[in-house]
């Protein structure tokens, strides 16, 4: 292993056999350690391919990925490359294996090999800081699939990750449970710096990420930090794409004539600009 | 209704029996079958039943409980009875016009449904006090010496195991594609055999496509936790031989040993 600590995307190409067009199109994207990076996209636009791209699911057409300096490509670096990049998928009940949490949470552990004593107290870890520490003998079929998504998650912090993939991990939750796995995932980021790469198309999500990945047709058609992407509402809508409410709202005021900022994202700061208007 | 369904027989209490190490479970269940093979006299099987009550009162399995898996083979052991009875020659004991009951025939009809029904009770010692997970952990490591000729015991056991964990999780499913039909106008409940199962297609074949796809997801999520078989793994679960187990073995070998001792020293009854 290289001293390289982002994943780098370099021109990838990625096809389904079946398929007449790329689903991955010519993408290059430079994620560097500790960022929380969202890839945003409507279906079918590419963002799920992608994310498979960056752990050796799949392996490109033609360009190439390399993650902590180790070729995707190269069957070698294969459990390594997927043990630094852990991924969690979204529906939460097929992506569990085993019949208890804590033993769910040992599988990732159990192919790398990890002794016994030092796999109960990686698991004990993994399961504190999702929360999830007294359902450790629960059954997976009692739980929410907002439980089931923490301890997915949980099974990939075991095996001790440098950046964590969500592949719409909140997509088939009710909205209590996507905050939940959303504030997890965030507070891992903070806390733990560990990487990590969200892929979703609920904008709402994004709002607090470092950089905003939008992906349409395969290609990369918009990147910058939330507000530098939300701004551009009607880029955004080209591409079949919402922005937050408060975005939408104060780009229509403008309109209107009202001299609003063009970044507000979130109802706070829509207060705060109305409140400046109000009383200058 | 969902919520607590429990799979196979397995009586989910705590007990010195279902302590015990899944590996040893099995081998003595196998000697316990090899012993009722053994047994030649009445004596024996009040040995074995003496040994069944034993195992129930340590396990905290009601007999009853134990009972209820005879049930499905009430009709092969009244067959079994009837037939060995009637239709084996011998020594006339009692006839009436063209029906014989012989000694021999006596002798037989209870000798095979006691041994059938001792071979039932001594497996559902072994399956109503191991969890089907414990026992497909059992069944791996007992043959995994075989994995020197390329038997698949891993994959064998991981195979079970994925099937447990989605028992619920497609049972969930069914009520929910059942109901989605019902609500459409579906009648699962009447008319004769032949229309109830028609009526079972639309709910299978939505189950199957969905069960294939999770089939597609899940290898998949294990792919990308470094699943790849089951060299170099190391397991949470680890089976250590105990006291009890040390004891289950002994009191299973006295009793193999009286039973051979019984088929030498005692004659024949009956």
């Amino acid at each position: 292993m290289s001293d390289d600590n982002r994943i780098l995307a370099e021109d990838v190409t990625y096809a389904y056999e079946e398929a007449d067009k790329n689903a991955v199109n010519h993408l290059s994207l430079e994620i560097r350690e500790g960022e929380f990076v969202a890839v945003l996209g409507h279906n079918g636009s590419g963002k799920s391919t992608f994310a498979k791209l960056l752990n050796a699911l799949y392996l490109p057409s033609s360009g190439r990925v390399l993650v902590y300096g180790m070729d995707t490509a190269d069957d070698e670096q294969l459990w390594n490359i997927r043990q630094k990049a852990g991924m969690i998928f979204q529906n939460p009940d097929n992506q569990i294996v085993a019949t208890v949490v804590r033993e769910d949470v040992a599988f990732g552990l159990e192919n790398l090999g990890v002794e016994h004593d030092e796999m109960v107290r990686r698991i004990d870890e993994a399961l504190e800081s999702v929360h999830m520490t007294k359902y450790a003998e629960k059954e997976p079929h009692m739980l929410s699939g907002g439980q089931k998504q923490r301890i997915a998650i949980a099974g990939v912090l075991a095996m001790e990750p440098s950046c964590l993939i969500a592949d719409e991990a909140t997509a088939m939750l009710d909205p209590k449970g996507r905050k939940k796995v959303l504030d997890t995932v965030r507070r891992l980021n903070k806390e733990k710096g560990i990487t990590v790469v969200w892929i979703t198309h609920y904008m709402e999500e994004v709002t607090e990420a470092d950089r905003v990945v939008v992906v349409s047709d395969g290609e990369t058609a918009m990147i910058g930090t939330p507000r530098e992407v939300f701004s551009k509402v009607e880029k955004m809508r080209e591409l079949h794409l919402d922005v937050p409410r408060m975005t939408a709202l104060a780009q229509d005021l403008r309109e209107d004539g009202l001299p609003l900022r063009d970044d507000i994202l979130t109802v706070e700061e829509m207060a705060e600009e109305v409140a400046r208007l109000l009383c200058p | 209704m969902l919520n607590n369904i429990t799979l196979g027989q397995y009586y989910p209490v705590d007990s010195p029996v279902h302590r015990l190490d899944p590996r040893i479970k099995i081998i003595l269940t196998l000697c316990l079958i090899v012993s009722v093979f053994m047994i030649h006299t009445l004596l024996g099987y009040a040995l074995m039943l003496l040994f069944v009550m034993l195992i129930s009162r340590l396990s905290h399995v009601p007999v009853k409980v134990m009972l209820r898996g005879l049930k499905p083979l009430r009709f092969i052991l009244i067959l079994t009875f009837l037939l060995n009875l009637f239709f084996t020659s011998g020594e006339t004991l009692w006839s009436v016009w063209i029906i014989e009951i012989t000694r021999e025939g006596l002798r037989q009809a209870v000798h095979y449904s006691l041994r059938l029904i001792f071979l039932v009770l001594s497996t559902s010692l072994m399956t109503l006090t191991t969890s089907p997970i414990a026992l497909s952990d059992g069944m791996e490591l007992l043959l995994s010496p075989l994995k020197v000729i390329h038997f698949p015991a891993h994959e064998l056991a991981m195979m079970m195991s994925i099937a447990l964990r989605f028992i619920p999780t497609l049972m969930e499913e069914t009520d929910k594609i059942m109901n989605a039909q019902m609500a459409r106008g579906a009648d699962f409940e009447s008319g004769n055999l032949l229309n109830r199962a028609k009526a079972m297609i639309p709910l299978l074949v939505p189950l199957f496509v969905s069960a294939f796809r999770r089939a597609g997801d899940l290898a998949m999520a294990m792919e990308a936790r470094c699943y790849h078989g089951g060299e170099h793994r190391t397991r949470l679960r680890v089976l250590r031989i105990g006291r009890n187990d040390v004891i289950a073995c002994l009191i299973v070998a006295a009793l193999l040993a009286l039973i051979i001792l019984e088929g030498i020293f005692v004659p024949t009854l009956l």
